[in-house]
């Protein structure tokens, strides 16, 4: 018997109340998961059109998965210790426990899969978003074109509540035409230069659009010309920092996404805490009533244990059980001869399963 | 005369008391709420504090909090006092303090209506504070080298920027104005020199604005200088072009944004006070009806209640006259009359 507590009838009593309390408060942090994954999935869609695929979306879509399924077992973990105490209603529980207690591992397994995940996706997320900006930047100009007249629109709220320029840096405005051919007029000197200075025939300029403006800049914005320091007086290209934003777009908004799911973390981790202490609580108290139930006097002491046999054994056991249930659906030829053969086999694969576990 | 007289059987005063300590319950919570509303709206009007010129329209969030901390206590004392009302023993001991209890009540309640009112009343008062505010702060947007001035810059862009509006009145405020600093001035320049010796201050003033006004929903890259000036842009025409830059003034922007939050909260309001008020009428018809048991054995008489005891005008100046007594009573001269204040 593995980790064996001597329980009495008070004990058993304040164990049932204390994991009903527990498992509504499990109930409500499945809430509050589901909350956030809620909120991370809504975030992540607002900013959608600057992002190339959805690889992200797996963090927020298991966070809501498991809420609910928390909630649900917790609700039915609430309910089993409701009838833990009244015998007569407590041996139906005993099969669907078994059941319970490999759900919970599974969602534990799941919450720790997307504390992981969260770290671990910050590359595609970065990749995603380098994509997804190139475009915008592209297509700052369409706003012409359906599909993409939004673009412009987007990009510029973008930098101005993120406080960024371009997807690296301000430069990344230099190597795209962001001026519709709209707005320029063909015939004047300054325009046919810049388009026959590049291969591709476009309007380069050395400048960037309003939204990279930094208010916090004592003199007034200086948007166009920015590599030439003899177009404005008292400008110095190298050492001015405080005229436009000096951070990417991507960095930006990698760090406000990574921040995001970061602070989620304590919270799931947390919640993996009590799901394991409702499990281990409800272990006890379901070996703890059956083996009072099990007495002459069914309101003496018992032992509560949390494996009947060692972790080996239980395993084993386990393994035997699956094999049995898998072997169940196969034709038998001969009755008698298939039952004996059965056993051989069974009795070899018992030998044959301790070699791969050990 | 007896105001508002009514029959109350036992049974009745028994839901009355009931009821009663149900409704001061959610008053108090109704109070609680008004006071955070009150915090709420002193934070909005300080977050925008530069480009006011005066706290007058504090008043509003201020008595909102005062009465809603205020109801707080009435209606805990409510809750006191029509537990022990239906206890012959204990009601007694209220006695002496119902009658300023209900003075103090009707005065906080009469103040709540009040705030709502001046919620609605004050939006002048707010205009001309934030007309005063914004032309100070477009005026000194360039001083970002002088203490005390240097962040009126990046205020007024990130309210121009947040709120969607450009200016006081609207865009053309900013071509009255110099609004770029003499530091990055090339004195030497003929534009510079022709500009500064068009008018009689020696500005340099242009028909431009700063980035904070240009409105990212226009189609084309946004147009800050030579606004007036068509030929200076190609295809741009000054008269039509509405996409550009924000039209609308920010004095118009923040009074419709302030407007809004007052009337959300005054209508708010307007239900505590409803609230609060019933409350207080139900407490009197307790009090009357119970007052009429006193003395009884038989508890369980049917009394009758009311809500004051003569006309309404002479109940007021009943409430007064001590008041004036005592304000005239400071401010007597002491000549030696005889006759000490009669005691109420």
């Amino acid at each position: 018997m593995l980790l064996k507590i001597k329980f009495s009838q008070q004990r058993r009593v304040h164990l049932a109340q204390g994991l009903w309390l527990l498992s509504w408060m499990a109930v409500m942090w499945g809430v509050i998961i589901f909350c956030l994954g809620v909120y991370l999935k809504t975030e992540l869609l607002r900013r959608a059109e600057v992002m190339d695929n959805t690889e992200i979306h797996v963090v927020p879509n298991i966070l809501m998965m498991v809420g609910l399924a928390s909630i649900g077992t917790n609700w039915v973990a609430s309910r089993a210790c409701q009838d833990s105490l009244d015998a007569t209603r407590f041996p139906r529980w005993k099969v669907f426990l078994l059941a319970w207690f490999a759900v919970a591992a599974v969602l534990c397994c799941l919450l720790i899969a997307v504390v992981v995940l969260s770290y671990a996706l910050q590359g595609s997320l970065e990749e995603s978003l380098k994509v997804g900006l190139r475009n915008g930047i592209r297509f700052y100009k369409d706003t012409d074109v359906p599909g993409r007249c939004f673009q412009k629109e987007t990009i510029d709220r973008l930098q101005m509540e993120f406080r960024c320029c371009g997807n690296s840096n301000f430069k990344d405005w230099f190597e795209v035409q962001w001026v519709n051919n709209r707005y320029l007029d063909f015939t004047s000197k300054d325009v046919k230069d810049r388009i026959r200075s590049n291969v591709d025939g476009r309007y380069l300029l050395d400048g960037v659009p309003f939204s990279c403006c930094n208010p916090a800049s004592p003199r007034p914005c200086l948007q166009l010309q920015l590599t030439d320091n003899s177009a404005h007086y008292n400008y110095e290209y190298q050492s001015e920092e405080l005229n436009l934003y000096s951070r990417g777009c991507r960095q930006a908004l990698t760090d406000y996404f990574m921040e995001l799911m970061n602070s989620t973390g304590p919270g799931v981790l947390s919640v993996v805490l009590i799901q394991l202490s409702v499990c281990l609580s409800l272990r006890y108290l379901q070996t703890a009533v059956e083996g009072a139930m099990a007495l002459e006097d069914p309101e003496g002491d018992s032992e509560g244990y949390l494996l009947e046999k060692g972790v080996k054994e239980t395993i084993e056991d386990l393994k035997a059980n699956a094999l049995k249930m898998l072997k169940f659906g196969q034709v038998d030829p001969n009755a008698a001869e298939g039952s004996s053969e059965a056993a051989d086999a069974e009795k070899a694969e018992k030998t044959a399963s301790p070699t791969p576990a050990s | 005369m007896v105001v508002m007289k009514m029959k109350f059987p036992f049974q009745k005063r028994v839901k009355l008391a009931q009821g009663l300590w149900l409704l001061s319950w959610c008053a108090a919570i109704s109070g609680a709420i008004t006071f955070s509303l009150g915090c709420i709206l002193k934070t909005e009007l300080r977050r925008r504090a530069e480009v006011m010129d005066n706290s007058d329209i504090h008043v509003v969030p201020n008595t909102l909090m005062i009465v809603g901390l205020a109801s707080l206590g009435i209606n805990y004392f409510a809750s006191k006092i029509c537990q022990d009302a239906l206890d012959a023993g204990r009601f007694p001991r209220w006695k002496n303090m119902l009658k300023p209890y209900f003075a103090v009540s009707c005065f906080f309640t009469v103040l709540m209506l009040l705030a709502v009112i001046m919620s609605f009343a004050m939006k002048g008062s707010l205009e001309s504070s934030l007309k005063v505010g914004l032309r100070n702060g477009i005026r000194f947007y360039k001083d970002t080298d002088t203490p005390g001035r240097c962040f009126q810059k990046q205020n007024i862009d990130r309210l121009q920027m947040d709120f969607h509006c450009c200016g006081n009145n609207d865009f053309r405020d900013w071509f009255e104005v110099q609004w770029i600093s003499n530091r990055y001035l090339d004195f030497s320049s003929k534009e510079v020199k022709d500009r500064i010796k068009s008018n009689v201050d020696g500005r340099y003033l242009l028909d431009g604005v700063p980035f904070s006004c240009c409105n990212p929903s226009s189609p084309r890259p946004c147009i800050q200088f030579q606004l007036t000036n068509n030929s200076a842009h190609y295809n741009y025409d000054y008269q039509t072009e509405e996409l550009n830059i924000y039209l609308r003034g920010c004095r118009e922007a923040l009074v419709h944004y302030y407007m809004g939050l007052m009337n959300a909260i005054g209508a708010g309001v307007l239900s505590v006070f409803l609230l609060q008020a019933s409350v207080l009428v139900s407490l009197r018809f307790l009090q009357t009806s119970m007052e009429a048991v006193a003395g009884n054995e038989n508890t369980e008489i049917e009394t009758e209640g009311y809500l004051l005891e003569k006309p309404l005008k002479e109940t007021i100046m009943e409430y007064i006259e001590p008041v004036m007594k005592f304000f005239l009573l400071t401010n007597q001269v002491e000549e030696g009359t005889p006759g000490a204040p009669a005691s109420t």
